[in-house]
């Protein structure tokens, strides 16, 4: 395990074992108003999403602020009920399926990490009740000087002082210090998923890359699966085993880390990565910059919603006629776009549908 | 983190947040000083009268008006009544109606906000729809309707006005605590705590709770002042109670006039009621701070 320090999990992802398995999953938030609350239409913030986690394995999930990255992991994490429609199979069970005794059984292996250090911590409790909470709950310590022990562990775990930091309230710690409570709260009962929503944007650079070091080395010693959220590729290209890009609601492309970042084949990833500053000072400025802002999912474009802003589209790619094509590009890599079928050995394996959306309320 | 070098000040002790509360407000000077002038003034209007046997109704034809004195430390009134006695025992019904009214608006309107809040949808609508009904009846009108509907000889003693009074106070405090647990319940420590797998009741009480509290105290001292002064202008109404500060001042008022001067009439209820209402709000704010860790004392 030496000199990985800051590189990819030695051991690696079990690609032999699926953690979960979303499936088609979507979820509008309806928009109500007037006097009897009437549903006016809805926000279409995720719609139609599937992947697959493994054990072990970090998949990224990146996209500009707004395409529905949180909603998808709080969504899976049951935060977000009802789901609108499809399927998250932990270990081959569906979540939303789950109640009572269950749905508490399967919060034992499913966390979250936040992306705000200040809002993700309760003013009024201290580290020890904040980290130890999860242990109360599960009634996996029999009394308060073994939650101790336990919460002392924990904060070691993640770097920080098991004596001295116990006591504390969140607001004695700076941002970093506050994002390692967050992480010791999350690994507490020793999941084997843990949502990692922007864990790193609110902090200082210098502070992100302790943090990422942190996440990785609990990933090797405890074999957890993150779902690894950033709005850009810099981030996660460093933590992630796979990456999913994701815009309006949608995947556009997902593969492996070397593959993504190498060949490119959607649009909207090129233009993400080519938004990434090059340490080369000589190279050439961007060509082609990522135009225009996000629309609005209320109304999302027809067709392939990035044709608004992307530079390849054809009259085929605006209506909802012609269904958007999904290529497999190569193993593991899909992407949902014509493009696909100019690359060697590509098969077309389904196509995003636009049916429902348009008939809706709205 | 902070100043001195020997910060770990309750380090390897356990602390709760009413232990670390109480610590905080005892060195707060201002907020102690409060509630020491609180527990006098409690103490004073009910235990004094009994302990000296004083008599707050009795007449004396001869003694009327008399300006305070060795004999009379607070004078006597217009009917020759020891004053001194009357404004202790018209504290009792002050206090108690003040403070019992205040009792009950924290448990409904914390109750009654908490729950709309944290279920919101359909619960909130009808529930909070219900507060603004009430809200829109002139508050003065609910309150006399409410008076009315007890008898002449009820009405002499505290309980109705209690409930009249803490019918209307706690409309603002349901609003005032079911917006904040709207806001609340959407954080991100709350949602974490629900991915942790606690329910709702332990959500409620160690999430929610303990941050909407302070408000609730800022909001409870400010609520027994304006029980307090409604309850006056009730007695001026005459729907009050037979003997509270209220209904002193209102007497005290009605005998000032440019030849006598009666000013102790006035002066001491006058002077009482105030120094209640600013321990108060002295205390209130010290028992807000005691109540945030973030609080730095
Ligand atoms: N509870 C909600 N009710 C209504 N709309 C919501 C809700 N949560 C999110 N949305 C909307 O859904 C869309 C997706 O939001 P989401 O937070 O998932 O995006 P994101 O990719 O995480 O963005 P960011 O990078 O800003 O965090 C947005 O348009 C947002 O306004
Ligand atoms: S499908 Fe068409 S519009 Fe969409 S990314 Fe591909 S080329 Fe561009
Ligand atoms: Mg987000």
């Amino acid at each position: 395990m030496s000199a990985t320090e800051t590189a990819r999990p030695t051991k690696g992802p079990d690609t032999s074992r699926v953690v979960l398995s979303v499936r088609d999953l979507k979820k509008w938030f309806p928009i109500r108003k007037g006097l009897f609350s009437r549903v006016v239409g809805h926000v279409k913030a995720v719609d139609g999403v599937s992947f697959d986690i493994h054990a072990g394995e970090t998949l990224g999930l990146v996209g500009e602020s707004g395409c529905g990255k949180t909603t998808v992991g709080r969504t899976i994490l049951r935060l977000n009920d009802p789901v609108t429609a499809g399927i998250a199979e932990f270990h081959g069970q569906d979540v939303f399926e789950l109640q009572g005794g269950d749905l508490r059984a399967l919060r034992r292996r499913m966390q979250i990490i936040f992306q705000d250090p200040y809002s993700s911590l309760n003013p009024r409790m201290t580290v020890e009740s904040i980290v130890g909470e999860a242990l109360t709950v599960h009634g996996m310590v029999a009394n308060k000087k073994e939650r101790r022990e336990r919460v002392q562990d924990l904060l070691e775990k993640c770097g920080l002082d098991p004596i001295r930091h116990i006591t504390r309230y969140p607001h004695e710690f700076s941002g970093g210090q506050r994002q390692r409570i967050g992480i010791a709260r999350a690994i507490a009962l020793e999941p084997e998923l843990i949502v990692c929503d922007e864990p790193v944007s609110a902090l200082d650079v210098s502070i992100q890359a302790q943090v990422i070091n942190l996440l990785q080395r609990l990933q090797e010693e405890m074999g957890i699966a993150y779902l690894f959220i950033a709005h850009g590729l810099a981030v996660v290209e460093h933590i992630s085993h796979r990456v999913a890009v994701m815009y309006l609601g949608r995947i556009a492309e997902i593969a492996d880390t070397e593959t993504l970042y190498a060949n490119p084949v959607h649009p909207y990833t090129q233009a993400l990565l080519s938004a990434i500053p090059s340490p080369d000072p000589d190279a050439p400025l961007n060509p082609h910059p990522l135009e225009g802002e996000v629309p609005t999912p209320i109304n999302p474009p027809a067709g392939c919603r990035f044709h608004p802003r992307c530079r390849f589209a054809e009259d085929r790619c605006k209506s909802n006629t012609t269904p958007i094509p999904i290529y497999e590009v190569g193993p593991g890599h899909r992407v949902a776009c014509i493009l696909g079928e100019n690359v060697d050995g590509a098969k077309r394996v389904g196509e995003l549908v636009h049916g429902d959306d348009e008939t809706s309320a709205s | 983190m902070t100043s001195s070098a020997t910060v770990v000040p309750t380090a390897e002790k356990g602390t709760s947040l009413g232990a670390d509360a109480w610590r905080r407000l005892k060195r707060n000077r201002v907020a102690l000083a409060g509630g020491i002038a609180l527990v006098l003034i409690v103490t004073a209007c009910f235990v004094l009268p009994v302990l000296l046997g004083m008599d707050p109704e009795t007449t004396d034809p001869t003694r009327k008006n008399l300006p305070p004195s060795l004999q009379h430390f607070f004078g006597t009134d217009t009917l020759g009544r020891d004053y001194l006695a009357r404004v202790l025992v018209g504290g009792q019904t002050s206090l108690l109606v003040g403070l019992a009214a205040t009792a009950a608006v924290v448990i409904v309107g914390v109750l009654y906000g908490a729950v709309a809040g944290y279920y919101g949808g359909r619960v909130d609508e009808i529930l909070m729809r219900f507060v603004d009904f009430l809200y829109g009846i002139p508050y003065m009108f609910l309150v006399i309707l409410v008076m009315l509907m007890f008898s002449d000889t009820e009405r002499g003693n505290p309980i109705p006005v209690f409930f009249a009074l803490g019918l209307v106070q706690w409309l603002a405090m349901a609003r005032i605590v079911r917006g904040q647990v709207l806001t609340l319940r959407e954080r991100e420590f709350v949602l974490a705590a629900r991915v942790t797998g606690a329910g709702d009741m332990r959500i409620i009480v160690r999430h929610i709770l303990p941050n909407v509290l302070g408000i609730v105290v800022i909001y409870a001292t400010l609520t027994v002042p304006a029980v307090i002064i409604l309850e006056s202008f009730l007695s001026f109404l005459g729907l009050g109670v037979k003997l509270s500060w209220g209904q002193l001042v209102a007497e005290g008022v009605s005998v000032v006039n440019p030849i006598d001067s009666y000013w102790w009439l006035l002066f001491w209820p006058s002077v009482l009621l105030a120094l209640t209402l600013f321990s108060l709000n002295f205390l209130g704010d010290g028992l807000r701070d005691a109540l945030d860790p973030r609080t730095r004392r």
